[in-house]
């Protein structure tokens, strides 16, 4: 018979779990219930007796301290392993964060476990069976594994964060051996609040191509302009920033670039595939943009001067053709009215 | 004072990111049309890593760097003719098969297997490099299990810069949520470090440097060992493309004020 654990941790203001462990959490009572398996949640935090308090009838286990306030390693993988020992669960699920995407495979290992990552789906009918895709986002398949115990990883936004009724359970606190520490996290390196551009939750993607520093019709390059716009468009429509791996790499190679890009931005083979409900791609073009870095925006804009671009056919629900400087100033314009 | 590093890079090959992918069942499980001709780069991420690690040996005299790649002899034999351009390096080259659908612990027990075995590799000067995911699994946990297997509870992912230390201890600025970087200082090696994009630029081609290389890459990959990969348990359910193809609207006739006007109504639409 399986039985869930779902590990979980702390934000990093130590008051709340992050919206993935929520996330996770309605994944393991979806998977309990269907299994009529056990579901234990484990805690890592310094301080986890108040982040209990919104969680569904489980068993609740937790590791506590000051080593568990940062993220690191050795802290980590002792603290997951040490509740996983406690647990004894078949099926581990966990959230794809940075902080449990350190230290996962590591502690399957250590409990002679597998693993399996960027899990977007979890389904089966007799078996569990996990989707995740392959070749960054172009080939999709189902998998399943005998062994146990399973860890499965699940990638943000592919469940909706727990917030149901939340029970009462008592919190065992689970003891850790703590390895010797070699690391120190001395903080967190950040553009500053009015120059960062990347917000995962925001409702919309904005992606820049490489069209917006090359030469426009009165035959001069327009930079500045083009950085004005764009920054005015992320603040107006409180929009991320993605960019084509093109555009990026033009700093790298000495020519004029839009001064807030940095690899952080680029969507696609070599960056990120964010979720957003929505996405507006400006001056693109290629299949880094249009198929890789979009597989998981829901509606899907583009805005090209060129009518026969084959990546946007198919992929976006709307192509307008047409050059972005003006339709994006004027876009400003009117959500600067509108707010 | 410099302090001699041991570097040892692991990087996969996977298809060049321009050609187009389509599944197909083999004997052995899923794999890809025409896998063995399509052609192949190395694996970007690790890419990135072998660059930052050839940056960093010349600054510690005495340190040495080696690539480790599991891959088909003769299609590594292609990378490498224009990976072994960029900088220099000593290849470890594992003879396995291809592709993103083997199973990532078999190849991390490959993988650290050779790296436990390498001649003159002092463990305590470690720095175990690569990408953080690759372009074929993309799973990330690879790096990790080899770090596991060795011994080393020091681990970094999403490495975009390390800076050492005259004491031997090194900050890393790893990727968190939000476009953001984590900041961390270790004491020193032994330490793995799964790179994301670094700062470095994919260094010029040196004729010099391929001839160099080559002269050890062509009869370490006569004498590569080969490593079978076992499944684990993992059975595929099933493979494929995404099916999804959008109805697209070309929009030609609008004026810029027509498509920002309807543009507003999207944005703010629920």
């Amino acid at each position: 018979m399986e039985s869930i654990l779902v590990l979980t941790h702390a934000d990093e203001t130590g008051s709340a779990l992050t919206k993935a462990s929520l996330e996770a959490v309605t994944a393991g009572q979806e998977l309990a219930g269907r299994l009529s398996a056990p579901l234990a949640i484990g805690i890592v935090s310094s301080g986890p007796i108040n982040l209990s308090k919104g969680l569904p009838s489980a068993r609740l286990l937790a590791v506590s301290g000051e080593a568990f306030a940062q993220p690191r390693y050795a802290t980590d993988a002792a603290a997951c392993e040490a509740l996983c020992r406690a647990a004894a669960a078949t099926i581990v699920l966990a959230p794809a964060s940075s902080r449990f995407a350190r230290v996962a495979a590591g502690v399957a290992h250590r409990l002679n476990g597998l693993i399996d990552t960027h899990i977007t789906a979890i389904g089966g009918t007799d078996t569990v069976e996990v989707t995740r895709w392959f070749y960054r986002q172009r080939v999709e398949a189902v998998l399943t594994r005998d062994a146990r115990p399973w860890f499965l990883l699940l990638d943000a936004g592919t469940h909706a964060a727990y917030a149901g009724v939340p029970a009462a359970a008592p919190v065992e606190e689970i003891k850790v051996e703590l390895p010797a520490q070699r690391t120190t996290v001395t903080g967190i390196r950040a553009p500053r609040q009015d120059e960062q551009t990347i917000r995962p939750d925001a409702k919309l993607l904005f992606v820049a191509g490489a069209g917006w520093t090359k030469k426009q019709p009165d035959g001069q390059i327009h930079v500045s302009e083009a950085a004005g716009l764009i920054l005015g468009f992320l603040r107006a429509a409180n929009a991320s920033l993605g960019s084509s791996k093109s555009l990026v790499d033009q700093g790298g190679e000495g020519n004029s670039v839009l001064p807030f890009l940095t690899h952080l931005n680029q969507i696609g083979q070599t960056g990120a595939t964010p979720r957003h409900p929505k996405g507006l791609a400006t001056c693109c073009h290629g299949e880094e943009p249009h198929v890789v870095g979009w597989r998981f925006i829901a509606e899907r804009r583009a805005i090209s001067l060129d009518p026969n671009c084959g990546w946007t056919r198919g992929k976006a629900d709307v192509v307008y053709v047409a050059d972005a400087f003006p339709v994006v100033a004027k876009v400003n314009e009117l959500l600067a009215k509108g707010n | 004072m410099a302090n001699a590093l041991h570097i040892v890079v692991c990087a996969g090959i996977s298809p060049d990111p321009l050609q187009t992918l389509e599944p197909i069942t083999t004997p052995n499980g899923p794999g890809l049309k025409n896998e063995l001709v399509l052609p192949a780069v190395l694996d970007p991420w690790a890419a990135s890593a072998l660059y930052e690690a050839a940056a960093l040996a010349p600054k510690n005299p005495g340190s040495k760097l080696w690539l480790v790649s599991l891959g088909p002899k003769a299609k590594l034999q292609q990378v490498m003719m224009t990976v072994a351009q960029k900088v220099p390096f000593e290849l470890v080259p594992i003879d396995g098969p291809i592709g993103g659908f083997p199973d990532a612990h078999s190849t991390a027990a490959a993988l650290a297997d050779t790296i436990a075995s390498l001649p003159g590799l002092d463990r305590a000067k470690l720095l175990l490099f690569g990408g953080w995911e690759s372009a074929t699994r993309g799973a990330g946990i690879t790096l990790q299990i080899v770090g596991e297997r060795l011994g080393i509870t020091d681990q970094f992912y999403g490495v975009d810069q390390i800076d050492l230390h005259d004491d031997g201890s090194f900050e890393v600025l790893e990727r968190i949520e939000g476009g953001r970087h984590q900041v961390s200082v270790c004491a020193g090696t032994p330490a793995v470090l799964g790179w994301a994009t670094g700062n470095l630029a994919e260094p010029r081609n040196n004729p010099q440097v391929g001839m160099a290389n080559m002269r050890t890459i062509m009869p370490a990959l006569q004498k590569a060992k080969p490593a079978t990969l076992a499944a684990n348990s993992l059975r595929y359910v099933s493979v494929s493309l995404p099916k999804q193809q959008r109805t697209t609207r070309v929009v030609k006739d609008l004026t810029p004020d027509q498509i920002a006007a309807e543009l507003v109504e999207w944005i703010g639409a629920e």
